[in-house]
């Protein structure tokens, strides 16, 4: 057994135990989404419903059918967006970047424009593909231009190529919408970012991508550690930064993508997720991920239910996040120090 | 035999280039310090001997192996570096940031021994920074810090030791309490290479100087043998007397007065 740290360094067993409480947020959060929303479902038959909905009855129904479905999409784009997020401000050193930075968003938004231009279909799955897809080949471009050039992918460089990729395909996006009136609709829904509507075949799709990049994430804690350091001491104490700087692009493609494959842009919760986390338990990636990994759910899920009971239809996700998100976030940001990575 | 060797260095960043055939012998168990005027290569070569730089051409060899073919965890046990301007993460306490130096020593398996604790607790009191474990490194001063990055470096438990610049944007006094610092680490037995503006702290501390202009070793040798007005003129074009130091009999360089000079009536 490794002797324990001094509770300057770490405080392990505190960890262990603020991480336990927060998993059971994250179950409390799922027990409300199940629970609740706009058909009424008594507790009691909430749990027949996700474990034997043969019963039939129309409460069971929606329990199985529509909540289960879009929880468990919710606990998925959660832990993806808020994990990509954590590794995308280490990998930029920058605390406020943002997923979306290495073009994934504006790279799947194109591409699904385009396949909605181009087959007038809007199956949900064809979407699924093309976003993955467009966010995967937004990322890469980003990285070969931003590697170009003397010391390879410098943060800095990768976030402008970032910024020039999500420009290019943003305009590309409204144009092809401007040429072909029928796409409007389909990209519509998409574009607002929502846990509701998508079947449980989308998860499946989606679900051994956000598996792996989570798990290629979670082993990248301490390289990424190494990272923050500059890239002269992390390679001094025998780090590769250009190796962890693929894996986590990677990592942030595999996660992100997914994400937004399945449910759309998700505006904000992959930037102040970490951001909270950090001012919470400091700069050590081996703390900020597995806690961002839980608490992004629990606000994505909080935001849905919120979205589910506050309009009379129902307010997309990705608006209630930006909604409730940013001016939450605003207030930390005045408050707290902006901490560095 | 040295540990650390390099041979027939050509170094270039893109097409600039810094030197060519190159080559230097850090002595076992010195102090080394490496001087020179701006831009004559002193901190490339540093840079090339860390591996931080590949070589255009040449070799650098630790312990007989060439290290570009050595794996990076593997030179970072041998090897430790203190660069020029680490970055520090924001918020980041004493502890934390002296436990990173275990990095080469962990891996997946291997999270964190006794033997870690043990490096990290043994570096802070070797720097005198172990009540400042719980601090956030933002908030002490620069001497303190560049004593935390010191500690960083130690932790690694490396028998060779690279410093770039260590004093830089340090007042006198913390300058000379860092270099003291180096020099009784030295005297526990590492090998130290640093490169350091200041040839007079060069002069003192150092037991082989290694003096660089234009990409070459102009000389090297112990200060006392090798510094002379000759070797300051021609190394960084100043003209100077060399005097005894009174504190240390080390060389002391006098730049020469270009605007008022001792004559019989100022004196």
């Amino acid at each position: 057994m490794p002797p324990p740290r001094p509770p300057a360094r770490g405080g392990r067993g505190s960890h262990r135990l603020r991480l336990a409480l927060l998993a059971a947020a994250l179950l409390a959060t799922v027990v409300g989404s199940l629970a609740i929303g706009a058909g009424h479902v008594p507790l009691g038959r909430v749990l027949s419903g996700v474990f034997s909905p043969d019963g039939g009855s129309r409460a069971e129904l929606i329990v199985h059918e529509l909540r289960l479905p879009r929880t468990l999409l919710g606990i998925a784009v959660g832990m993806a967006l808020g994990l990509a997020g954590a590794v995308m401000q280490a990998l930029t050193r920058n605390p406020l970047a943002e997923p979306g930075l290495l073009g994934v968003n504006g790279g799947a938004a194109l591409a699904v424009v385009l396949v909605i231009a181009a087959t007038r279909a809007d199956d949900v799955l064809v979407c699924v593909w093309a976003a993955f897809a467009g966010a995967a080949g937004a990322a890469a471009l980003v990285y070969l231009i931003g590697a170009r050039g003397r010391g390879g992918a410098a943060p800095a460089r990768l976030v402008l190529a970032g910024a020039a990729v999500n420009a290019v395909s943003s305009a590309l996006t409204a144009g092809v919408m401007l040429l072909t009136p029928h796409t409007f609709g389909g990209f519509r829904f998409w574009q607002v970012g929502s846990l509701g509507g998508r079947e449980m075949p989308v998860l499946l799709r989606v679900l051994p991508f956000i598996a792996a990049g989570t798990v290629l994430a979670l082993l990248l804690a301490r390289p990424l550690n190494a990272l923050g350091m500059g890239d002269d001491a992390g390679r001094a104490l025998g780090s590769r930064p250009g190796r962890t700087r693929v894996l986590g692009a990677a990592a942030v493609v595999l996660l992100c993508g997914s994400a937004t494959a399945a449910a759309g842009p998700i505006a904000f919760l992959g930037l102040a997720v970490p951001f909270i986390v950090r001012t919470a338990v400091g700069p050590d990636q081996r703390l900020v991920l597995p806690y961002s990994l839980l608490l992004a759910p629990v606000l994505l899920l909080g935001a849905d239910i919120i979205g589910r009971v506050s309009a009379p239809g129902e307010l997309e996700t990705g608006i209630v996040t930006a909604f409730l998100g940013a001016p939450l976030f605003a207030v930390m940001v005045r408050r707290g120090r902006t901490r560095d990575l | 035999m040295t540990r650390l060797r390099a041979e027939d260095l050509t170094l270039a960043y893109e097409k600039r280039v810094v030197a060519e055939r190159l080559g230097v012998q850090i002595p076992d168990g010195s102090f080394t310090v490496i001087v020179g005027p701006n831009a004559c290569g002193k901190s490339t070569l540093l840079r090339a001997l860390a591996r931080l730089l590949r070589p255009r051409e040449g070799t650098v060899y630790l312990d007989g192996d060439p290290i570009g073919a050595l794996a990076p965890k593997r030179l970072a046990r041998r090897l430790g570096l203190l660069p020029q301007s680490p970055l520090t993460p924001e918020g980041i306490t004493v502890g934390d940031l002296v436990a990173r130096g275990r990095y080469p020593h962990q891996s997946l398996l291997r999270q964190w021994s006794r033997e870690d604790e043990a490096a990290v607790t043994e570096a802070m009191e070797a720097v005198g920074v172990t009540g400042l474990a719980d601090r956030v490194v933002d908030e002490l001063s620069g001497g303190q810090r560049q004593r935390v990055r010191l500690a960083l470096v130690l932790a690694q438990r490396t028998g060779i030791l690279l410093l770039d610049e260590p004093t830089t944007y340090l007042d006198i006094a913390h300058q000379i309490e860092v270099l003291d610092l180096c020099a009784r680490l030295h005297e526990e037995g590492r090998t130290l290479v640093a490169v350091l503006h200041d040839l007079n702290h060069a002069c003192r501390y150092a037991t082989h100087l290694i003096a660089m202009r234009g990409g070459e070793v102009l000389a090297e040798g112990p200060p006392a043998e090798i510094v002379t007005a000759e070797l300051v003129e021609r190394v960084f074009g100043l003209p100077c007397r060399v005097i005894a130091d009174p504190e240390t009999a080390t060389p002391l360089i006098v730049p020469a007065g270009r605007r008022r000079t001792l004559t019989a009536e100022n004196l």
